[in-house]
């Protein structure tokens, strides 16, 4: 089964392809064979687990040539490591449930061959990421899920949030892919290969120095910040919202963002070669736990508190494996159980934030709102939703013995030895058992605060709840492999470096349990007893309020701080140029254009760019607008020659450039000047340049 | 002129002779006949012999007319560039000029002088003969820019062209004679050989030269900034004559620009800094000026302009490696750069396009399978896997990153994301624009299958397969070192 | 030799100055060639300074007059069907694609 484990990304790829040009208007069988090619990829996949549970640890490569050639090899294949083999499970079975949940969740929408298409081209490209045996493929792929994941958040286009979202989504990535991509043709350069095996091989040996693997360290880590929406390219997932629920369910559980975290975790020995990137690492993951997880507080939007408390949890598992690297860079022979925390609990996160995204999805198809405050009472109409959505949020606070308390104690476990990290690991894991419960407290229970959407309210049809369910059991369960007491559990299973054996840590367990249930306690006397009043508190941490609820306020310093004076100095560039070209051209005596039309010609333009927003990025380097088309070719032909003689200038002597370029600036304003003064068209027959 | 080779050897160039007889013949017999229509047909099978004739010399080296022409493999390479692009082109051409009412037989000998100029600019080691070359590929151009006689738009192309590329052809020439002045001798091979000599004795007129003539082969390819003409000039030409434009000259331009600035004047280092600053230059200009344009043609105008600026990174890190990486570029960027142009060229046969952007609303509905080329051709411009455009983009920034340039190809990468957005603008509205009225459908004729199905083949293949492209980019070489 | 290339190049500005200020697109034309012309002298006295025992620089200026005058044919043709369809030959109008 091993052999032919590239099938498993084949089978949605086959789906797609049949759906988009056989079946696209049969919907039913459309979705039949999206969900018969994942159900047979879940099954594959767990030939594949206890295949390589069976090798013992030792991985499994298949590998084609892509390309041979003396300036640049390159080649496909697959493989096959324990990491690899959890992964795909976890996609798959996200997946698998995601689709079966959205027949219901998507019943009548128009587009719904098209959608379950989208669907099963997102989980190839994910599956692909995942089976990719070096740099190159995972890059290939990465971009893949990128591009696809813009598809599904912007499915509802018709709404402009949610395409403005998907662009927002697909840009801010990019912006972290833009260090990927240096960071793998760096990767190239000095390791001369880009397959995982030979690049561990060489950077473990030292071939490369520790300076350029720390750039190249931090460059891949950049991919990662921008995948797995870490701080500050955060600004995306909450977002991301927009799309369908189920697709918030498969983007933010187990595929898209958790692509980050596997790269680092794939990566690990780059990190463990420099314990600054690692460090990086660590604190970067620090950072966006901690803040993802206090925004999350005072969210009213279902959906959105999920989404910053995925962030807060890819934090978590970023840091754990950041440290990992840290604490290993520093002494090879360390017992940090970072990389095994990291790893398991981006599977067990996987399945539990499934359930909570596709329970919310179960509420918000009930209610029809995202808002908490217009919910309450839910559980009485909501048996199975409520119960399940209680399940998940006992794991992700760490209950004992949910599969969550596993993979969270032992992430407070692996920053043992660092005493920031630890306290605030411990207050994050405080602040996520607080928001979650009051958030199951202010959806669930109580009086309903909106009576008519309450009478509208009916528990999920069949095909949305058996997903439910089975993800609440994964919940509750999948998280028993890796209990310490296991001799041959997840932490001898998915390891790098050499193996260790870690003991359980019964204080480390008390002490995240303590802080679990008191999280837990003080939601339920704010939200359930309601002995202190929400009101109150949010009136005497006023501030703090606001400044949460804002986000930081991070949306707006970016608006701020970057695009808005980008735009401005853009319109000022735009302006000045405009004018000094005007000058120019209408000094040589041939330029008649109405300067009217041009400026409105300029504020569409400007307006137009603005408008299409995404575009305000790329404005930084926007001065180049020196040269402005008016037209004119005799204005061409004079820009063709103020260059060439800039050139050779510049050839000569590089100082001279700069004055001639001065030069150049201030005889064009001084025309423009000029022309000011004597509106008539002025027939000055001088050469500016001569 | 070297004296070693003194001989002539018309055989070798076969091709472009054979090219020039077509032609003539097309001349003469378009003005007996009076039902013209197989002349395209013979402007093919023109242009299909000389291809198959050019391949024939492949691998095998040769130099002629005492020395001033060299057929190598690098001259190939571009010699099978130019002709592919010619019958692509001619494919296009034909059913649009139809739909136009402006076939007038003159316009496939046109396209076959020029390619003839271009072949000969490839595979020319003298600077007469590349001026030479030059001038025979520009002329049929500046006439092919007017082909609608009676549009305004297509005169003012034109004459924008005539002036534009007059004046540079100028400084061009200013060029060549300071370098000849420089070196006594045209030929690149004596001044590669006495570089070292001429730069320490006569180092103001070579640089001031090389400098002059890279002005000159910058408006060829369209270098920011004597990229001035090129947003007008293909806005206002017939839409199959701005594919052949955005393809061709430029190829031929960079051919020119390797054999001379790698090869004859490889060993003039500093001009690297010049190219470096050219190519930022000219990417960035390119990829912002593109996203605000509403108007297919002038977006793709400028989207050429930002791929010559990643080809110029070849040019400023040198050596074998970046030949082939450019050539392998120029190859990928032929295939869907004319795709792109071929689905333009369908859009702008409808009568009373404009070739605005928003004309591609509703494609999707209409034309789903149409819409699907449309994104794949934008995808491999924009650079995404698994097509050609990535992997030439790839291959070449590796190279630059090989050599060292890890800050010029940050930039290049930035930019390659930033035109991503303008790319993708167009695949949006065409699968999600909501037209206000039924999208107009558009007439195919075989011959544009044929063009998308060549075209479409190459972007893949080059991407999923590059293995041959690269073997062959590889082989690409200068004979003479 | 000075003397010649310092003619050369004075004739190439005042071409240059002749594309950039004319209106008319025949005066356009004759500085373009006037352009060519300066290289010319400049072709020929290399020729005869750097290197007197072969003919390229005379060669080649040959070249550029066949050249040049091919390029004036078709730029008078381009020219007469300006003159057809604008109703005038004067650059300064010719501008309708722009931005």
């Amino acid at each position: 089964m091993l052999e032919n484990a590239y099938l498993i990304p084949i089978y949605p790829l086959l789906a797609f392809v049949i759906i988009i040009f056989a079946t696209r208007w049969k919907e039913k069988l459309s979705s039949a064979i999206s969900i018969a090619a994942i159900l047979v990829a879940v099954i594959h996949s767990i030939f594949v687990m206890i295949a390589v549970i069976g090798r013992h640890g030792v991985p499994f490569e298949l590998s084609v040539p892509f390309i041979e050639h003396p300036l640049i090899s390159l080649e496909t294949g697959i493989f096959i490591d324990p990491l690899t083999a959890v992964m795909l499970l976890v996609v798959t079975i996200v997946s698998g449930c995601v689709q079966i949940y959205s027949l219901g969740y998507m019943h009548g929408d128009p587009r719904w061959s098209r959608y379950f298409s989208y669907l099963s081209l997102f989980t190839f490209s994910m599956l692909g990421l995942v089976v990719a045996n070096n740099f190159f493929m995972i890059f290939i792929f990465w971009e893949l899920v990128g591009l696809t994941s813009y598809l599904l958040i912007g499915f509802w286009f018709e709404k402009d949030s949610a395409s403005d979202a998907g662009k927002k989504a697909f840009i801010t990535t990019r912006i972290g892919d833009l260090g990927f991509i240096i960071g793998i043709l760096l990767l190239a350069t000095y390791a001369g290969t880009l397959n995982y095996q030979e690049v561990f091989t060489k950077v473990a040996d030292g071939a490369v120095p520790v300076g350029v693997l720390t750039m190249i360290g931090i460059f891949i880590f950049c991919g990662a910040v921008g995948k797995s929406a870490q701080f500050p390219l955060h600004v995306w997932l909450p977002d991301a919202m927009e799309g369908p629920t189920p697709v918030s369910a498969l983007i933010h559980a187990a595929t898209m963002v958790a692509a980050g975290v596997y790269l680092v975790a794939r990566s690990m020995t780059l990190f463990v070669g420099s314990a600054e990137a690692a460090m990086t690492v660590a604190v970067i993951g620090l950072i966006t736990s901690f803040m993802a997880a206090s925004i999350a507080l005072v969210q009213n939007d279902i959906k959105r508190v999920l989404a910053y408390s995925t962030v807060s949890q890819l934090g978590y598992m970023i840091m754990a494996l950041g440290l990992y690297g840290f604490d290993v860079a520093k002494d090879p022979h360390s017992h940090s159980v970072g990389y095994f925390a990291g790893t398991f609990h981006l599977m067990t996160h996987a399945f539990f934030k499934a359930l909570l995204f596709l329970g919310a999805g179960s509420v918000i198809h009930a209610v029809h709102t995202n808002d908490i405050q217009e919910m309450g009472g839910l559980s009485k109409k909501m048996k199975i939703t409520s119960l399940t959505f209680f399940i998940a949020s006992l794991s992700i606070a760490g209950i004992f013995p949910l599969s969550g308390f596993w993979s969270k104690d032992e992430i407070v476990a692996a920053t043992l030895g660092h005493p920031v990290f630890m306290f605030f690991t411990l207050l994050i894991a405080f602040i996520t058992a607080f928001y979650m419960f009051r958030l199951c407290f202010l959806t669930f229970t109580g009086k309903p605060r909106n009576q008519e959407r309450f009478d509208h309210a009916h528990e999920s049809p069949k095909t949305m709840t058996m997903p439910l369910m089975f993800l609440a059991f994964l919940s509750v369960f999948a998280g028993w492999v890796g209990m310490p007491w296991l001799s041959h559990g997840f932490s001898s299973f998915v390891y790098t470096g050499e193996l260790q054996h870690h003991g359980p840590n019964y204080i480390v367990m008390l002490v995240s349990t303590i802080v679990a249930v008191s999280g837990i306690g003080l939601a339920y006397t704010v939200y359930f007893k309601k002995k202190i009043s929400a009101d109150v508190l949010m009136e005497k941490f006023k501030p703090l309020y606001t400044l949460l609820l804002n986000k930081y306020y991070f949306d707006e310093i970016y608006d701020k701080v970057i695009i808005k004076p980008l735009l401005a100095f853009t319109r000022m560039m735009w302006w000045s140029d405009a004018n000094i070209i005007d000058g120019l051209v209408n000094f040589v005596g041939w330029f008649t254009i109405k300067w009217a039309d041009a400026k409105m010609l300029f504020d569409k333009y400007i307006i137009d760019g603005a408008v299409n927003g995404a575009g305000t990025v790329c404005m930084a380097a926007s001065w180049l607008f020196k040269y402005v088309q008016n037209g004119s070719v005799q204005f061409y032909t004079l820009v063709v020659i103020t260059s060439a003689v800039g050139v050779i200038i510049y050839k000569v002597t590089p100082e001279g450039f700069v004055y001639y370029f001065i030069g150049v600036v201030v005889v064009a304003l001084a025309r423009f000047l000029m022309k000011m003064n004597r509106p008539e068209e002025g027939n000055v027959e001088t050469e500016p340049e001569g | 002129m070297d004296i070693k080779s003194a001989a002539i050897f018309f055989d070798i160039l076969y091709p472009e002779i054979f090219l020039l007889a077509v032609g003539m013949f097309i001349l003469v017999v378009g003005n007996i006949f009076k039902n013209r229509t197989f002349l395209a047909y013979l402007a093919l099978v023109g242009l299909i012999g000389a291809l198959v004739l050019t391949l024939q010399q492949w691998n095998a080296p040769q130099s002629g007319f005492y020395g001033m022409v060299q057929i190598d493999n690098f001259s190939i390479f571009f010699n099978v560039i130019f002709l592919s692009a010619g019958i692509i082109a001619t494919l296009m051409a034909r059913d649009y000029l139809r739909a136009h009412n402006i076939e007038r037989f003159e316009f496939y000998p046109l396209i076959l002088f020029a390619t003839v100029g271009m072949m000969i600019m490839a595979s020319s080691a003298d600077l007469i003969v590349i001026f030479l070359g030059l001038e025979i590929m520009s002329i049929p151009l500046y006439v092919m820019a007017g082909f609608f006689r009676n549009d305004p738009n297509s005169n003012e192309s034109s004459v924008k062209y005539f002036i534009m590329g007059a004046f540079a052809t100028a400084f061009l020439l200013y060029g060549i004679a300071l370098i000849y002045g420089a070196a006594g001798t045209t030929d690149l091979r004596r001044i590669m050989t006495d570089l070292g000599y001429l730069v320490s004795h006569s180092g103001f007129f070579l640089y001031s030269g090389a400098l002059l003539v890279l002005i000159g082969f910058g408006f060829k390819v369209a270098a920011v900034p004597f990229h001035m003409w090129v947003p007008d000039v293909y806005q206002g030409a017939p839409t199959p004559v701005t594919a052949y434009f955005s393809v061709a000259p430029k190829a031929a331009g960079f051919a020119a620009i390797l054999r001379i600035f790698i090869y004859g004047l490889g060993g003039l280092n500093e001009l690297s800094v010049i190219f470096w600053i050219l190519a930022i230059l000219t990417m960035s200009v390119g990829n912002l000026m593109a996203i605000f344009q509403t108007n297919i043609k002038r977006m793709l105008a400028y989207s050429s302009i930002a791929h010559a600026g990643y080809i110029m990174v070849a040019l400023s890190v040198g050596g074998d490696g970046a030949v082939s990486a450019a050539a392998f570029y120029l190859l990928a960027y032929t295939f869907f750069n004319l795709g792109g142009f071929a689905i333009v060229t369908l859009i702008n046969s409808r009568t009373g396009s404009t070739a605005a952007i928003d004309e591609m609303k509703g494609m999707s509905v209409r034309h789903p399978f149409l819409a699907a080329l449309l994104a794949l051709f934008m995808f491999a411009l924009a650079g995404f896997p698994p097509t050609a455009g990535f992997f030439g983009k790839f291959y070449l920034f590796s190279e630059a990153v090989k050599a060292g340039y890890i800050w010029l190809t940050v930039i290049a990468v930035m930019n390659s994301f930033v035109s991503v957005y303008y790319y993708l603008r167009i695949v949006v509205v065409a699968y999600f624009g909501k037209a206000d009225e039924e999208f107009a459908p558009v007439s195919f004729k075989p011959a544009i299958w044929l063009v998308l199905v060549i075209t479409a083949a190459g972007t893949l293949i080059l991407g999923l397969l590059p293995q041959f492209g690269l073997q062959l980019a590889q082989m690409c070489m200068f004979s003479f070192k | 030799m000075l003397q010649y290339l310092a003619l050369a190049a004075i004739l190439f500005a005042i071409g240059i100055f002749g594309v950039l200020t004319r209106r008319n697109a025949i005066g356009i034309l004759m500085s373009l060639e006037l352009m060519f012309n300066a290289v010319n002298i400049n072709l020929v006295t290399f020729n005869k300074f750097i290197g007197p025992d072969n003919l390229v620089g005379q060669i080649f200026a040959i070249f550029v007059i066949v050249i040049a005058a091919a390029e004036a044919v078709v730029g008078l043709a381009i020219v007469l069907l300006l003159y057809r369809n604008w109703q005038g030959i004067d650059i300064g109008n010719i501008n309708i694609m722009k931005w």
